[in-house]
């Protein structure tokens, strides 16, 4: 089948695939690029677990052609921070019990920094509400939720 | 003295940074060079008999590189109980002369990429002729002798030493029935529950060069997996290297070992790494669930509030084949009576086989549907005699050094205590007679 060529800003670097049209995002991370931190759950849109940042917004990546992001940037949670140099988000994950088989994590993160980005103060309410298309199933919300409001916590403290 | 240095503190989880991080590597995160991509051809109806397998045109696809059937599989039976006695075998790894549930595996397809194993798949099943029997999908029908028998031993319940029932008698209920003020029945039903972990069941195999497999698997039960993957290969369990621990999401739904001898049998035919990952859809119609559960009790309470005689019928429905559900029922069978101290009991608990999805494992599977309904009969009884429901279930609660039903003595009691905790914690002020009660004022012989 013929390729076409996608550039788009990866994690901050320029990264150009050459890949059949239909192929989602999630498959071209995963598969392509060996980025594996974004995860498979649903393949259909419900569950949130394929969450990456499309310039700063929640995109579920198993829908998206990866064609659509021509020029765009993308962030997944390996753009975010590391082992060592964990994202505030991360740390606070980590501190609260976030994580408990970690499925869910890196779309739960995900999603949690596009909210933190555009609103460094939210409210319980609306952090339910930037999550809702993120499901867990064994963590449980609470401690998610409570990472959150740590981790937004911490980030007003430093600015 | 050794000093206890971790109880009663908050330690970080040894997993956690890589779960936050996305380092964690789960096992569709395992890819192999020259890896091939596995799909299984599944029953279209609940129950039929198999007239015709034709995988030639699948075989001849481009990019097909095998088929995997019946003749594949060296012992094409699921073992996974036989050590505890659950048996006959009844369930084989892919069928070939009939299938008993809409999803049964029947062939496997292996392929250069998972879009034409898809394709090559979607080709069995339109070449594939099923004769359509009808199902058997309610327990109650499926007990009655009218029903067609789906189980080769000639009925559809697990037989318990000659029974189609686990039965449990313990006094004399119809006695106890006859001395009580009220009569209080209930029946109470579940339908099933599914896992639905966020990972769906996935599992990667590579063949050695020193003829060993590697099976990265997220099993919940690493070694008993390798056990029943080598009884199904016939092969040694040293030919097994088994990688797993990170699993994303269990509860009791990747206990069944059904990835992983598949797998296995693929890559040892084609001799290349082999990845297995059902959709979300398989993974909601076609893995085992919870059973769903009906439960009809019968209690003989006294007005003082003493349940004098307890009788439970259970029919568990475990769908089309045993998985854990037989061992689930004589779970089941003990904990109907409930913690409660009753002096006479009888239960009647069926293992009933549809053709259904199986049910199996999950998370105190045959202990908590029991709980479910025998707390909502108590709460029923409360009501009916008009008593506290706290004070009806602190009268009952079992004491240590009574006998149960099952024959055995109490010596870790600790439900007394546990409701006067839960009373306190919502705020819920308990009368100095229940406030006094314990689980060692017990002394000897019942009065009943």
């Amino acid at each position: 089948m013929a390729t076409i060529t996608v550039t788009f800003q990866l994690n901050g670097k320029t990264t150009a695939l050459a890949v059949e049209p239909l192929t989602t995002l999630r498959t071209a991370l995963r598969e392509h690029l060996h980025l594996h931190a974004t995860k498979a759950g649903c393949g259909q849109g419900g569950c949130g677990s394929c969450t990456v940042l499309v310039d700063g917004e929640p995109i579920l990546s198993c829908l998206l052609p990866v064609a659509l992001v021509e020029g765009q940037s993308v962030t997944t949670l390996e753009g975010i921070g590391g082992p060592g140099e964990l994202h505030p988000l991360q740390a606070a994950f980590y501190d609260h019990f976030a994580a408990q088989c970690g499925y869910c994590t890196s779309g739960m993160i995900l999603a949690a920094k596009a909210l933190l980005d555009r609103n460094p103060t939210p409210s319980r309410e609306e952090i339910m509400e930037a999550l809702s298309g993120n499901l867990c199933r064994c963590t449980g919300y609470l401690p998610i939720i409570e990472a959150i409001e740590d981790a937004a916590r911490q980030m007003e403290a430093v600015v | 003295m050794k000093q206890l240095g971790i109880v009663g503190q908050s330690v970080k989880r040894r997993d956690g940074v890589g779960h936050v991080t996305g380092q964690t590597q789960y096992v569709d995160d395992v890819f192999y060079p020259n890896m091939l991509w596995l799909q299984m051809v599944r029953s279209p109806v609940a129950r039929g008999k198999i007239r015709r397998i034709d995988t030639s045109r699948a075989e001849a696809m481009p990019g097909v590189a095998a088929v995997i059937t019946a003749q594949d599989v060296p012992n094409n039976w699921y073992t996974i109980l036989c050590l505890i006695g659950i048996e006959p075998n009844d369930e084989p790894v892919l069928a070939h002369e009939e299938v008993m549930y809409e999803g049964e595996p029947i062939c496997a397809v292996v392929a250069e990429t998972e879009d034409i194993a898809r394709e090559a798949a979607a080709q069995i099943l339109l070449d594939l002729d099923i004769e359509e029997q009808p199902p058997v999908l309610d327990v109650e029908y499926a007990i009655r002798p009218e029903a067609p028998a789906i189980k080769k031993w000639g009925n559809n319940t697990f037989m318990y030493d000659g029974m189609n029932h686990r039965r449990l008698r313990f006094g004399d209920v119809e006695a106890g029935f006859a001395q009580a003020d009220y009569i209080v029945e209930g029946t109470y039903q579940l339908s099933p529950i599914e896992h639905a972990p966020i990972e769906t069941h996935v599992c990667v195999v590579k063949p050695e060069p020193d003829g060993r497999l590697t099976v990265h698997t997220n099993t919940q039960a690493l070694y008993f997996t390798m056990d029943n993957t080598a009884i199904i290969l016939k092969v040694p369990s040293n030919r097994l290297r088994m990688i797993g621990g990170t699993v994303g999401g269990g509860f009791g739904g990747k206990v069944d070992v059904i990835t992983e001898p598949i797998t296995c049998i693929a890559a040892m035919k084609t001799r290349r790494p082999v990845k297995w990952r059902w959709s979300r859809e398989e993974e909601f119609r076609y893995s085992s669930t919870r059973a769903a559960v009906k439960m009809e009790y019968k209690d003989g309470v006294m007005k003082d509030g003493r349940i004098v005689a307890r009788k439970v019928r259970s029919l568990q429905d475990a769908g089309a084949y045993h998985r854990h559900s037989p061992y689930g029922v004589q779970k089941h069978m003990a904990n109907l009576p409930g913690p409660y101290n009753i002096p006479n009991v009888w239960v009647d608990a069926y293992c009933v086989y549809t053709n259904r999805q199986p049910s199996s494992a999950m998370r105190g599977f045959g202990v908590t549907e029991a709980s479910f309904a025998i707390e909502v009969q108590m709460d029923r009884i409360a009501r009916t005699i008009g008593m506290d429901p706290w004070e009806i279930r602190l009268i009952n609660a079992y004491r240590n050094g009574q006998m149960r039903p099952v024959r055995k003595i109490v010596e870790d009691a600790t439900l007394v205590e546990t409701l006067q905790a839960a009373a306190q914690l919502v705020g819920h002020e308990l009368p100095e007679h229940l406030r006094a009660m314990s689980s060692d004022d017990y002394h000897g012989r019942d009065e009943r």
